[in-house]
């Protein structure tokens, strides 16, 4: 199990057929985005149709999980019993993604040097045996 | 044209804050505001022949019907998505329904008790309720709207001043913009509401420093960037001119409506992170506002007051920049020149003191102000104005009315 950064209690991902391979890959360790086999636009969250040329088809690529920080904020209030406070939320503009962001964590980093801009990597947080989270944590360059 | 559509009739239970009102049901408040607003408008109940609300209201407009023993209910409707961007959307759809003939006198209402559900700035979860003692698993997504959830949840991405944080903390990196500029906001709007009998916050004076004191929620959200949550219920009523002619009031014209989402918007900040770069640090309503004058053909300095959909007070300064009313990226020094205050400002806004300092009533509230600042019955009157900008909420798929005195 890796390092923990969050309670048990925090919610659970939600998933439904279109987004399942997702969660599936980070089970894995594998941080998958969708790529359209039509006109190769990189989607996330994923979608059962590409946005910009309306084929159907796609497949799923492993990205390296570098990024930077896109926007963030600090949270002061729980989610979850026996949360450390406060957290980060950050958007993370992922660096070989074809430009796709997501919504994740920063941990390992104190609030006040949090900053748009910030070098990440990514980080596995095991839940369970059966579930792991991607954050990220700050990359020294 | 005599099926313009236009707002006859105004009504409002009591406001409190969140939880207070429990000796009532939500539905019962739902009927209460239509029942105020119908008597404002000098109809009778046996007129009324459509019902609309927005945000999944719980309050169906079916069984209101029955209740309130309504002879016909030709137009039931309810907007898209919960939250706040639908209000205006209502009234809009209210409008379509009478201008079209598919109904004669629409009543638009949103009532919330939050006390009786849950609070909404909690995201519906008990923070301090132990972890189940099963292990963290997958679950199912049963909707389009929980599976979109599923991406910002497990980070804890729950409650609405988190997630409206981001393009603001955007806006601050890009432009400059600061705490004490969303202050102003904040404390132009409580300085409203001391006039204003019906604001929960009507007593509550703030200053620049008490805003600076405010605990940090979802910084660079403090306590007092962050609107109320209050319970209690408003309602509107949408009319034909050719029936508003010998009513009770002056009737106030709906000039133009509009609503929508740009591309790829699905949900807005709350899930999207993939929001095109260029819209990321904005409320998102730059087109839709683009329509909403063009149809009017108004532009931004006609607007006389306005009544901004404040969920957060950066979404206020959000909004300013999409409706054109400074450049983008200039908000911050826009609000910090006085911009918005009553009687002086260039554009006074939230006349009622807004969702900050009246009451929480998913923006409702800031049509039925809007009727009144151009009826002349604001506790802050803007003399002799003719056109209000009424918005709802904005970083969502949003709507915006721009109403008329002639």
């Amino acid at each position: 199990m890796s390092e923990r950064f969050f309670p048990d209690g925090m919610p659970p991902p939600l998933a439904d057929a279109t987004t399942l391979p997702f969660w599936r890959a980070a089970a894995e360790h594998r941080l998958v985005v969708q790529r359209c086999t039509g006109c190769g636009h990189t989607r996330l969250p994923p979608a059962p149709v590409c946005s910009e040329c309306r084929s159907a088809e796609a497949d799923w690529t492993q990205v390296s999980g570098r990024g930077e920080v896109y926007t963030y904020t600090i949270v002061h209030r729980p989610i979850a019993a026996g949360q450390q406070l406060p957290y980060v939320i950050a958007v993370i503009a992922l660096a070989d993604a074809g430009g796709v962001r997501m919504i994740s964590n920063l941990v390992g980093a104190s609030p006040d040097d949090v900053a748009v801009g910030m070098p990440v990597e990514l980080v596995w947080e095991d839940m369970s045996a059966e579930l792991a989270i991607p954050r990220f944590r700050p990359r020294h360059v | 044209m005599s099926r313009r559509a236009h707002i006859v009739g105004i009504g409002e239970t009591r406001y409190t804050r969140w939880g207070k009102i429990g000796d009532v049901t939500e539905h019962a408040l739902a009927c209460q505001a239509i029942q105020n607003a119908v008597a404002d408008a000098g109809l009778s109940l046996d007129e009324v022949d459509g019902l609309a609300s927005f945000a999944d209201d719980r309050n169906e407009a079916v069984f209101l019907a029955a209740e309130l023993g309504l002879p016909r209910l030709r137009f039931g409707n309810m907007v898209w998505m919960p939250g706040g961007g639908g209000g205006c959307a209502a009234v809009s759809n209210a409008a379509m329904a009478v201008e079209t003939g598919q109904a004669d006198v629409v009543v638009v209402y949103r009532a919330l008790c939050q006390g009786q559900f849950f609070r909404f700035g909690t995201g519906g979860v008990d923070a301090s309720a132990p972890a189940p003692p099963k292990a963290p698993s997958l679950q199912q997504a049963n909707s389009l709207m929980l599976a979109s959830m599923g991406f910002a949840m497990p980070y804890g991405l729950l409650m609405a001043a988190a997630a409206y944080a981001l393009p603001t903390r955007r806006h601050m990196h890009l432009y400059g913009t600061t705490s004490e500029q969303l202050g102003r906001i904040a404390v132009t709007f409580r300085e409203h509401a001391s006039r204003n009998p019906r604001a929960v916050m009507g007593g509550r004076p703030m200053t620049i420093a008490d805003h600076q004191a405010s605990p940090m929620i979802a910084d660079p959200h403090r306590l007092f960037d962050c609107c109320l949550e209050s319970d209690g219920a408003c309602a509107v009523v949408v009319t034909t001119a050719e029936r508003a002619r010998d009513l009770a009031r002056r009737p106030v014209e709906i000039l133009a409506s509009e609503q929508g989402a740009p591309k790829g918007y699905a949900f807005g900040h709350f899930t999207n992170a993939n929001i095109a770069d260029e819209l990321y640090a904005t409320g998102g309503c730059e087109e839709l506002a683009g329509r909403l004058f063009g149809k009017a053909g108004l532009g931004p300095g006609d607007v006389d007051v306005a009544q901004i959909y404040d969920h957060f007070t950066g979404c206020v300064l959000l909004q300013l920049e999409d409706y054109g009313f400074c450049e983008r990226g200039a908000g911050g020094p826009f609000v910090a020149s006085g911009a918005l205050s009553w009687p002086n400002g260039s554009l006074p806004t939230n006349t009622h003191g807004g969702s900050l300092s009246e009451a929480y009533i998913h923006g409702l509230n800031h049509v039925v102000e809007g009727v009144r600042s151009l009826r002349g019955e604001s506790t802050s009157p803007v003399e002799g104005a003719e056109v209000c900008l009424v918005t709802s909420a904005a970083c969502v798929p949003s709507s915006a009315l721009l109403l008329g005195r002639r």
